[in-house]
């Protein structure tokens, strides 16, 4: 049996509010295999962001452990994450993230500016990823020139430069027509065929159905777990 | 993070708000400038007092002639017959005395064919030449030999020479001091005005017997009414008055109580009063120009300050791709040293501008030194450092999730 990608173990997270401790998910586990499809679902509240900002490493959990490819990192310090968001996993936003000053060749480098790669090897890495995304040709625009299913397949490329194992993608198409959001869940429909581990939230159906496991959360807890009938083969 | 990639993008953010990063800068051009102006003055006005301090001769103090009473009138100081030049000679043997020269002087009227003019005539020895650092322009100067057999000889001052003889050249040329025939045997280096703002150039040396007998007089064969002299050191200076004040009492036999008959003047004392004065002023100007530099370095932080408020979620955004806190302190901080670093440079220009226009419209001695600009440039980065790195600290110490959800 492989290592799971992800484990979760009673994975729980509170925020200080004015009205006393609010739980945010309370006491949550999940494991992800390598070269899964996830789509996490559910109401808005329901703790599926919070869930997904701990997966990224953006944040630290209040009890339980998170396991990332074998390494616990619940206890992990900033600046440990800070490499894990570099090297281990690529993430993606909903508003694409991108800086408006930099080209979309210097946006899609920056990762690797912060990895330490010399100034070559960034620029073959962001030409490759851009490729592969099929913005080559806009490599020196600034991401004002672009659409946003563009912009987000820039932010893509973002994720995938420093060739991590695992995709994160919270609400990716949330800002795009339905059109262009079918474009970008057949990028990430690829990239998993490739072998990378996507995981994504959403709570548009639709685009769920592209996974081939979804997991529901409501309240804080997951309430459903199940494989997707209607996965693609 | 690589340090070239943190410098291309520093000059990105710089040049993304232009008006801005002019305007910061230019707080920081100010106070520079003002750093190196008001040091090229200050140094300036030091160096002209040091000039003519070192014209006058150096670690120098007098031994005047006490004062006498006669019928209730009383002289003044130098009035009296009370030194000799055995006192110079005793004087010369103590430990510590470079230079010791006795002189007699006072205003005479000199005569060369029809021209006259009225100057100060110094009656003295060689040594006084040393003393006061006197060099000799044209022909030589007078030696011990001269003084022994009291022979007509004089070295003329710049100012003389110009007023008797006008373009003719003095030396061998014969003139008169009071109807004597004076051989003049030299002419004098150039000194310009002492702090009084008296003519230093406006003398005649002559040996000292020769005053005594045919200028001046003398109630004693011998006595002299002040002798100059020139100690090793300004700190052995006092040391060297003590030394002499007690030999001199126990020359002229004074007992314990009886007040001196003699009086000392320290001539350096005024020079360096002066000279303190001057570093005074040129310490002040530093420390008023240091407070704009100031002022320049709190603009750069309230402006770092406003940009890591407004770039809050590039921040987000570069932390959540794996931008360390140290990254992006890094980052900013180099933001507020580059704008410094560039304030300065400009302000170096602008101060070495200002300060050599000053010196050819006024005519007013600056003096530029390489560490003047070396200081400015040190306390440039030290406040770029210093004023960034809260701001900085601000930007790397953010909450990455916070930060992104940040509009």
């Amino acid at each position: 049996m492989t290592e799971p990608v992800i484990r979760v173990v009673g994975l729980g997270k509170s925020y200080e509010t004015a009205a006393g401790l609010f739980p945010a998910l309370k006491g949550v586990d999940l494991e992800v295999r390598p070269g899964e499809f996830i789509a996490i679902m559910g109401p808005s509240g329901s703790g599926k962001s919070t869930f997904m900002n701990l997966l990224g490493c953006l944040d630290t959990p209040t009890s339980g452990d998170y396991f990332l490819a074998g390494q616990n990192v619940a206890h992990m310090d900033k600046d440990a994450l800070a490499v894990l968001r570099n090297r281990t996993l690529g993430f993606v936003f909903q508003g694409f993230n991108l800086l408006p000053r930099m080209s979309l060749q210097d946006n899609v480098a920056l990762p690797l500016v912060y990895s330490g790669a010399d100034k070559e090897t960034r620029r073959a890495a962001a030409r490759e990823m851009l490729d592969k995304v099929g913005l080559g040709k806009y490599a020196d625009s600034l991401p004002s020139r672009i659409s946003g299913g563009q912009q987000q397949r820039v932010a893509i490329a973002r994720a995938l430069v420093n060739k991590p194992h695992l995709i994160l993608a919270d609400e990716p198409t949330g800002n795009l027509d339905s059109h262009t959001s079918e474009e970008i869940m057949t990028l990430f429909s690829e990239l998993n065929r490739e072998g990378i581990t996507v995981v994504l939230v959403t709570h548009e159906p639709d685009i769920a159905t592209h996974a081939r496991r979804q997991v529901r959360f409501l309240d804080g807890h997951i309430v459903s777990d199940h494989l997707t009938e209607a996965a693609p083969a | 993070m690589m340090l070239k990639a943190m410098l291309g993008e520093a000059w990105l953010a710089m040049g993304a708000n232009r008006l801005r990063t002019a305007l910061t800068m230019l707080g920081m051009v100010i106070g520079v400038g003002a750093v190196v102006i008001m040091m090229a003055i200050g140094q300036g006005a030091q160096y002209a007092v040091q000039q003519t301090i070192s014209t006058m001769g150096s670690n120098l103090f007098i031994v005047l002639s006490g004062s006498f009473t006669a019928a209730g009138v009383r002289s003044g100081s130098a009035g009296g017959p009370t030194l000799n030049v055995a006192d110079g000679e005793a004087i010369a043997e103590l430990e510590g005395v470079v230079n010791v020269a006795p002189t007699h002087q006072g205003r005479r009227q000199l005569v060369y064919g029809s021209q006259n003019w009225s100057a100060n005539v110094v009656g003295t020895t060689p040594p006084y030449l040393e003393a006061r650092a006197w060099t000799i322009a044209s022909g030589a100067a007078f030696g011990d030999s001269d003084v022994r057999s009291a022979t007509r000889v004089a070295l003329l001052g710049k100012t003389t020479a110009q007023n008797l003889f006008g373009d003719e050249d003095p030396v061998g040329k014969t003139m008169r001091i009071q109807q004597n025939p004076f051989i003049v045997i030299g002419v004098l280096g150039s000194k310009g005005q002492n702090l009084d703002g008296n003519d230093q150039d406006d003398t005649v040396i002559i040996p000292l017997s020769t005053a005594q007998r045919k200028v001046f007089g003398t109630p004693f064969l011998g006595s002299v009414r002040m002798i100059m002299v020139q100690a090793e050191s300004a700190d052995s200076m006092q040391r060297t008055m003590d030394n002499v004040t007690s030999l001199l009492r126990q020359r002229h036999r004074l007992r314990e109580g009886v007040p001196d008959d003699f009086f000392m003047r320290n001539l350096s004392a005024a020079a360096e009063s002066e000279a303190e004065t001057t570093r005074t002023m040129s310490i002040l100007l530093g420390a008023i120009a240091s407070i704009s530099l100031l002022v320049g370095g709190i603009g750069i932080m309230n402006i770092m300050l406003v940009s890591v408020t407004e770039r809050t979620r590039e921040i987000g955004i570069r932390m959540a791709i794996g931008a360390r806190q140290k990254d992006i302190l890094t980052q900013f901080l180099l933001e507020a040293v580059m704008i410094s670093f560039a304030g300065c440079l400009l302000g170096l220009v602008l101060g070495l501008g200002v300060a050599l226009a000053i010196n050819a419209f006024t005519g007013m001695v600056i003096v530029i030194s390489g560490s003047a600009a070396l200081v400015a440039f040190a306390v440039a980065a030290t406040v770029g450092i210093f004023f960034g790195w809260y701001p900085a600290r601000k930007a790397a110490r953010l909450d990455p999730i916070e930060a992104l959800r940040y509009q």
